[in-house]
């Protein structure tokens, strides 16, 4: 196993206590503004994908000591990189040492209402009919996974109920390794907090999770 | 997740984050990778434009119009959207309605999925590894966190979003209220109530 993320913590302990935030306060510093503004913005390039960019954060070694938008940093550095975007020479000097790479496209300030205004909708086309519907019982699939995925690791090996069919949506584990799309039907499945906590499971509580397909037998 | 926040600190003192945020901000500039004022507009977007109150009109409308409330219900995404509130982060939407016998509440626990178009940014508490921890486990100890207790005859629901669809909690209606406007009854709706940490505040 070579792949090894470090966001998988529900239900996990030893994180500590919750720390409320008053509803306005949404940056921190000053940079944290910068953070999230190049990050969208080099995100709207279309270099790489949502999928890919959240797999090269939770592999950061470093993941539980960076505040959140440190990681967003960290993130964007590793796929500049990867993508050979930028050297890390010129993150040391702070300025451009190689000519710029053709982006496929750039966010222009005009255009900005309008990329956010759409998004990007995983929703696809469906060329095979659903293999299950609402009601039915499911068992998810057990065991490590060698790459990004959003099963996780509480919910593997579990039996739950399909609540919702939200039809077929990019796979997110193929899309984060450059793969394609793959779309896959998606589901709404619940668990019993007992099925996945066992007798520390709080009897009047259920979880769901959205889950592809091929994560369900 | 670390917490330690810059905001104590000499103002002239940059740290390291602060000067590898700026030679990353000039690098992409000098390569034309990034417009500049692009990014003025991205950060005017959610500091004044997206956020919770956007959601809260779409919670004051479901508890005023009945029409609208089963309308979200059925199609959260297009019954949002006929309020200007669409795009990103919220490409595909649910409306979770709480009542007296289920209280739904939404997390991530792989990262930091949010609905942005109706909620805004995600407050750092949802993004941090305590309550994605937590909440999928301990759903009554992460709401008495928040000060919320709900009777044991009222069965909670937890969403962990996995994938790209997105959660919008309608909390439950304050009593009293039906003589308030619709915009009175949004300001009754906090960020929290609409993620489920928390609940519509009383007049």
């Amino acid at each position: 196993m070579s792949y090894q993320t470090h966001a998988d913590v529900g239900g996990q302990e030893g994180y500590g206590p919750i720390t409320p935030e008053p509803e306005g306060e949404l940056f921190h510093a000053d940079w944290e503004r910068m953070a999230l503004a190049i990050t969208l913005a080099m995100g709207a390039t279309g270099t790489w994908n949502i999928d890919e960019s959240r797999s090269v954060r939770e592999t950061l070694p470093e993941y539980h000591s960076l505040t959140y938008y440190q990681l967003w940093i960290r993130g964007l550095i590793e796929l500049l990189q990867r993508h050979r975007l930028v050297g890390e020479d010129e993150l040391a000097v702070g300025r451009m040492l190689h000519a710029p790479t053709s982006l496929k496209r750039i966010l222009r300030a005009a255009d900005v209402p309008a990329v956010l205004a759409t998004g990007t909708p995983t929703v696809r086309p469906g060329n095979s009919p659903a293999r299950f519907a609402v009601g039915d019982q499911v068992r998810t699939h057990s065991g490590a996974v060698d790459h990004h995925t959003r099963l996780p690791a509480y919910a593997r090996g579990k039996s739950g109920r399909v609540a919702a069919v939200y039809g077929p949506h990019v796979f997110a584990d193929a899309h984060a390794q450059g793969l394609g799309e793959q779309p896959q039907w998606l589901y709404n499945v619940v668990f019993t907090a007992r099925e996945l906590w066992g007798e520390e499971g709080d009897e009047t509580a259920t979880v769901s999770i959205d889950a592809w397909e091929s994560y369900l037998s | 997740m670390a917490h330690d926040h810059d905001h104590d600190h000499d103002p002239s003192e940059l740290s390291d984050t602060e000067l590898q945020v700026r030679a990353l901000r000039t690098v992409l500039e000098q390569k034309g990778y990034i417009d500049p004022a692009a990014l003025d507009v991205l950060i005017d977007t959610y500091e004044t434009k997206i956020g919770p109150r956007n959601g809260a009109r779409v919670v004051a409308k479901s508890w005023t119009d009945d029409a609208y409330r089963k309308w979200l219900l059925s199609d959260a995404t297009a019954a949002i959207a006929s309020l200007g509130y669409h795009g990103r982060q919220g490409e595909m939407m649910i409306a979770l309605e709480n009542t007296a016998s289920v209280h739904n509440l939404v997390v991530c626990t792989l990262c930091s999925c949010y609905p942005w178009p109706v909620l805004g940014l995600p407050p750092t508490w949802y993004k941090s590894a305590p309550y994605r921890a937590r909440a999928v486990k301990d759903p009554r100890g992460v709401l008495a966190d928040f000060g919320v207790q709900l009777p044991e005859s009222v069965a909670i629901r937890v969403w962990d979003s996995t994938a790209e669809v997105r959660y919008l909690v309608l909390p439950r209606r304050p009593a009293g209220t039906e003589h308030l406007t619709e915009q009175q009854l949004s300001d009754l709706v906090t960020r929290d109530s609409m993620i489920g940490t928390g609940l519509a505040k009383t007049p």
